[in-house]
C-alpha cells in the first residue's frame, strides 16, 4: 500500500511544473484569454513533448503511460490554467481508446497522440452538444449521447464557436446530423469514466494553485497592522480550502488508479472523484477570491481564472449531483445483493 | 501509487480473520439497572475480551515481540483495525494503555519502567487512564495548573483533572503536571505515572449528554508519586505529553473511521429497504456521505504509509479528525430523518449515536484548534498574538 508517486511520475510532474511555471505565466495566460485564443506556441511545445499521447498505447503512437501519468499532467495544467487544447484532446483519444474498435483506434490515436490533429468531446442531446471545449481547433470530434458515443471527423459536424465563462479555452457548439460519424462499438462508460477522472484532476490543481496564491496573499496582507492570514475568519477558511482539495485529491488519485489497477471499482470511484472535485473546485476558487478581499474581484489579480475554470470543469461530463446520483444507484445495487 | 496489499500483509488480515470468526466476544451484556453498575457491566464485558485477545496475542499486535507484540507494520496495525471493526467487537478495555500509555512508555520510559508496566497493560490487569485536560486548561493544555512538590523520594500532586475515561478501573493515570512555575508555560510540566489506588485521588464521574458517564474528574489533593515514575525526566512533560497526543490521533482514527463505515453502511441498507435511494434528496445525502467516507479511509491509509514512509505523519491526521467529526454528526443527523422520529426513542442506538455524536468535534482537539493547526502548521499562516 502506497500513495506516494513513483520516482518517474514524480520526474513527470516535477519537469511539467517547471515548465508551465516558466511557459504559462500568468501574464501570458491573460493574454491568450483577453483575445480567446490557443497559445499555440506552448500547444506545439507540449505536442514535442508527447503529452498529449502520454496516456495512448505505445501501438497507437503514444508513450503507453498510464492514467495516474494523465492525471498528473491535467492537474500541472489545471494549476497553471493553460490556454491550450489539452483536455478535449486527450478526452477524445480516451473514448476512442477505451470505447473505440481496433480500426477507429487506427485511424485517430495516432495523430491525437502527436499533437497532428486535437480532438474534442461533448454531451449531446438530439446530436447537439451545446458547449464543447477545444472544438474550434478541434479536427476529431467525440459526441456521447445516452449510453452511446460516435466519433466525427470535423467535416462531418457543424461547429459555432462561441465564448464560454472561461476564456482560457476555446469552445463551440457542435451539431451533427443523425447516422453521421461512427458508432464507438466499445462499452462508452469505460472511455467516459476515464475521461470523468482526467476533468477530476483538473480540478484538484486549480483547487491547488488557488489555495497557493491564497495563503501567499493573506500571509502577506496587513489590515489592522497585522497580516489578515492571522485573523481565524480568514485563516480557518483557508483550512477549509485544504480539506476541499485534499478530499478532491484523494479521490481523483484513487480513480486514477483504479482506472489501471482495479478497473472494477472504476464507474464508483470516478464518480466519487467527480462529485468531490467539482464540489472543491467551486468552493476552493469561490474562497479564493473571498480571501483576497476587493481586490479579487479584479481583473488582474489572476484568481477569476481559476474560478471560471473551475466553474466549467464543474459542470463538464455531469455535475457533482449526477454523480452522486449515479454512486446512490450504485449503493443502491449493492445495498440489495447479499455480498457484504 | 499501488493501493494493494502485500503477501504478508494478506496473510496477516487472513489470520485474523479467522480467529475473530472462530473466537467471537461474549454477547453483550443486557442493559438495564443503574447507569454506574450498567457501565461496570459493561466495561467488565470489553476486559475479558481483551484477555481472549491476550490469550491469543492479539491485544496488541503493533507492539514489538519482547513486549508481547507481533511487531506488526503500521499497515498491518491498520488492517488490525479494520478486522476488528468488519467482525464489530467491543473496544478493548484498555485502549488507552495498549494505543497511548505503552506506546510512550516504549519511546520515554526507562528499562524498569518498561519491565514494570507493559505486561499488565497488555493483559488488562491494570487499567491505564489519561489525565491531561483540566477545567482551565483543554485547548491551551500547557496551562494546566496541578501541581506537583518534590518531598525526598516522592512527588506530591495537588490539582484538578478532567475528561478522564475509565478513571474508576484504572491503576495507572498518565499525569501531567506542573512542576517549575517559574518557567515558560511548556517547560515546566513533567509526565508522571500516578497510582490511582490511593485516597488522595477522589473520582467523579461526569454525566454527559447522551445520559452515560464514560469520563470523570479527579480530585488529587497531596497525592503521592515515587520519584521513579517520572516518565521521560522532569520538566519534560510537554514533549512526553505530545508522543502520547500523536499515538492518540494515529492509532484511534483509525479505528473510528471503521466504526463511521459501518453505521453508514446500517444507514444505507435501511434507506435501501424503504426505497429512499430513489428519492434524490435522501440519495444526493448518502452519496455525500459515502464519498466523504472513503475519502476519510483514503486520507487515513495516506497518513499511515507516510510514516511508513518518512517517518513521520503528514497533515491528514488533523483533516481526517475535522472530516470524521462532521461527517459523523451528519451521518447521525439523517439517520433520523431515514428513519423516522423512532430512530430517536430514548435507549436506541441511532439516538444514542446522534448524542454522542455531538462530542466528536469536541474531544481530542475540537475542530477549531484542528483548524488552526492545519492553518498554521500546514499552510504557514501566521499565528494571532494571544492576549494572555
Amino acid at each position: 500500500m502506497d500513495f506516494g508517486l513513483t520516482d518517474d511520475q514524480r520526474e513527470i510532474q516535477r519537469t511539467a511544473r517547471e515548465l508551465l511555471a516558466e511557459r504559462a505565466r500568468p501574464e501570458r495566460v491573460r493574454e491568450h484569454a483577453e483575445t480567446g485564443r490557443t497559445d499555440e506556441r506552448l500547444w506545439s511545445e507540449l505536442c514535442e513533448l508527447g503529452w498529449p499521447g502520454i496516456a495512448v498505447s505505445e501501438e497507437h503512437g503514444g508513450q503507453g503511460l498510464g492514467r495516474v501519468e494523465l492525471s498528473i499532467l491535467c492537474e500541472e495544467l489545471g494549476r497553471a490554467v493553460a490556454p491550450v487544447p489539452f483536455m478535449g484532446s486527450v478526452l477524445a483519444a480516451t473514448l476512442i481508446e477505451h470505447s473505440g474498435s481496433q480500426s477507429q483506434q487506427e485511424r485517430w490515436l495516432g495523430d491525437l497522440a502527436s499533437g497532428t490533429s486535437i480532438g474534442a468531446i461533448g454531451l449531446a442531446r438530439n446530436g447537439t452538444a451545446e458547449l464543447v471545449i477545444g472544438a474550434p481547433d478541434a479536427q476529431v470530434v467525440v459526441l456521447v449521447e445516452g449510453e452511446q458515443a460516435r466519433v466525427l471527423a470535423v467535416e462531418e459536424v457543424e461547429v459555432t464557436p462561441l465564448a464560454s465563462i472561461d476564456p482560457t479555452r476555446t469552445a463551440a457548439r457542435v451539431s451533427a446530423p443523425a447516422g453521421a460519424g461512427e458508432t464507438l462499438d466499445g462499452d462508452s462508460a469505460a472511455g467516459v469514466d476515464r475521461a470523468i477522472v482526467a476533468v477530476a484532476s483538473e480540478l484538484v490543481g486549480v483547487c491547488d494553485r488557488a489555495l497557493e496564491m491564497t495563503v501567499a496573499y493573506v500571509k502577506e496582507r496587513k489590515q489592522f497592522g497585522v497580516p489578515v492570514g492571522s485573523y481565524q475568519a480568514v485563516s480557518h477558511r483557508c483550512a477549509q480550502m485544504l480539506l476541499d482539495t485534499e478530499k478532491a485529491r484523494s479521490t481523483a488519485a484513487f480513480a486514477a488508479w483504479t482506472a489501471d489497477a482495479d478497473p472494477e471499482r472504476l464507474a464508483e470511484a470516478a464518480a466519487m472523484a467527480k462529485a468531490a472535485a467539482s464540489d472543491a473546485g467551486r468552493e476552493v476558487t469561490a474562497s479564493a477570491i473571498q480571501a483576497h478581499g476587493g481586490i479579487g474581484f479584479t481583473w488582474e489579480a489572476d484568481v477569476h481564472w481559476l474560478y471560471k475554470r473551475a466553474q466549467l470543469d464543474a459542470a463538464l461530463l455531469g455535475g457533482a449531483k449526477s454523480h452522486r446520483a449515479r454512486l446512490a444507484a450504485i449503493l443502491a445495487r449493492r445495498a440489495g445483493s447479499p455480498v457484504g | 501509487m499501488d493501493l494493494t496489499f502485500s503477501e504478508q500483509e494478506t496473510a496477516f488480515r487472513g489470520e485474523l480473520r479467522g480467529w475473530l470468526a472462530e473466537n467471537p466476544p461474549a454477547p453483550e451484556p443486557s442493559e438495564g439497572g443503574e447507569d454506574e453498575g450498567r457501565e461496570g457491566t459493561h466495561f467488565f464485558w470489553r476486559r475479558d475480551w481483551q484477555r481472549r485477545l491476550y490469550d491469543a496475542g492479539w491485544a496488541a499486535p503493533s507492539w514489538p515481540t519482547e513486549y508481547g507484540g507481533r511487531g506488526a507494520s503500521l499497515t498491518e496495525s491498520a488492517i488490525y483495525f479494520e478486522e476488528l471493526g468488519r467482525a464489530r467487537v467491543p473496544m478493548a478495555a484498555n485502549v488507552l494503555g495498549l494505543l497511548l500509555g505503552g506506546p510512550t512508555l516504549m519511546v520515554w520510559g526507562t528499562q524498569e519502567q518498561k519491565d514494570r508496566y507493559l505486561a499488565p497493560i497488555l493483559s488488562a490487569e491494570e487499567i491505564w487512564c489519561q489525565g491531561f485536560s483540566e477545567p482551565d486548561a483543554g485547548s491551551d493544555l500547557a496551562a494546566l495548573k496541578t501541581r506537583a512538590v518534590k518531598d525526598g523520594e516522592e512527588w506530591v500532586v495537588t490539582g484538578q483533572k478532567v475528561w478522564t475515561s475509565g478513571a474508576q478501573y484504572s491503576k495507572w493515570c498518565m499525569l501531567v503536571a506542573r512542576t517549575d512555575g517559574e518557567v515558560a508555560k511548556h517547560k515546566g510540566l513533567t509526565y508522571f505515572l500516578m497510582d490511582m489506588e490511593q485516597d488522595a485521588v477522589q473520582v467523579r464521574p461526569l454525566r454527559q449528554i447522551t445520559g452515560e458517564a464514560e469520563f470523570n474528574e479527579l480530585f488529587i489533593e497531596e497525592a503521592r508519586i515515587p520519584d521513579a515514575n517520572v516518565v521521560g525526566g522532569v520538566g519534560n512533560g510537554w514533549k512526553v505529553a505530545l508522543t502520547t497526543l500523536m499515538n492518540e490521533r494515529a492509532g484511534l482514527g483509525f479505528a473510528l473511521q471503521i466504526r463511521l463505515r459501518q453505521l453508514l453502511d446500517d444507514l444505507i441498507a435501511i434507506a435501501a429497504e424503504r426505497g429512499l435511494l430513489e428519492d434524490a434528496l435522501y440519495a444526493d445525502a448518502l452519496a455525500e456521505l459515502h464519498v466523504r467516507c472513503e475519502s476519510i479511509r483514503l486520507l487515513a491509509w495516506k497518513g499511515l504509509t507516510d510514516v511508513e514512509k518518512y517517518g513521520q505523519p503528514g497533515p491528514e491526521g488533523s483533516l481526517v479528525k475535522w472530516l470524521w467529526s462532521d461527517t459523523n454528526q451528519r451521518l447521525t443527523q439523517l439517520a433520523a430523518d431515514v428513519i423516522g422520529p423512532q430512530a430517536l426513542t430514548a435507549g436506541t442506538s441511532w439516538s444514542y449515536e446522534l448524542l454522542r455524536a455531538r462530542g466528536n468535534t469536541l474531544e481530542g482537539g475540537t475542530t477549531e484548534v484542528l483548524k488552526n493547526i492545519v492553518a498554521e502548521r500546514v499552510l504557514g499562516l501566521p499565528r494571532l498574538k494571544a492576549t494572555a
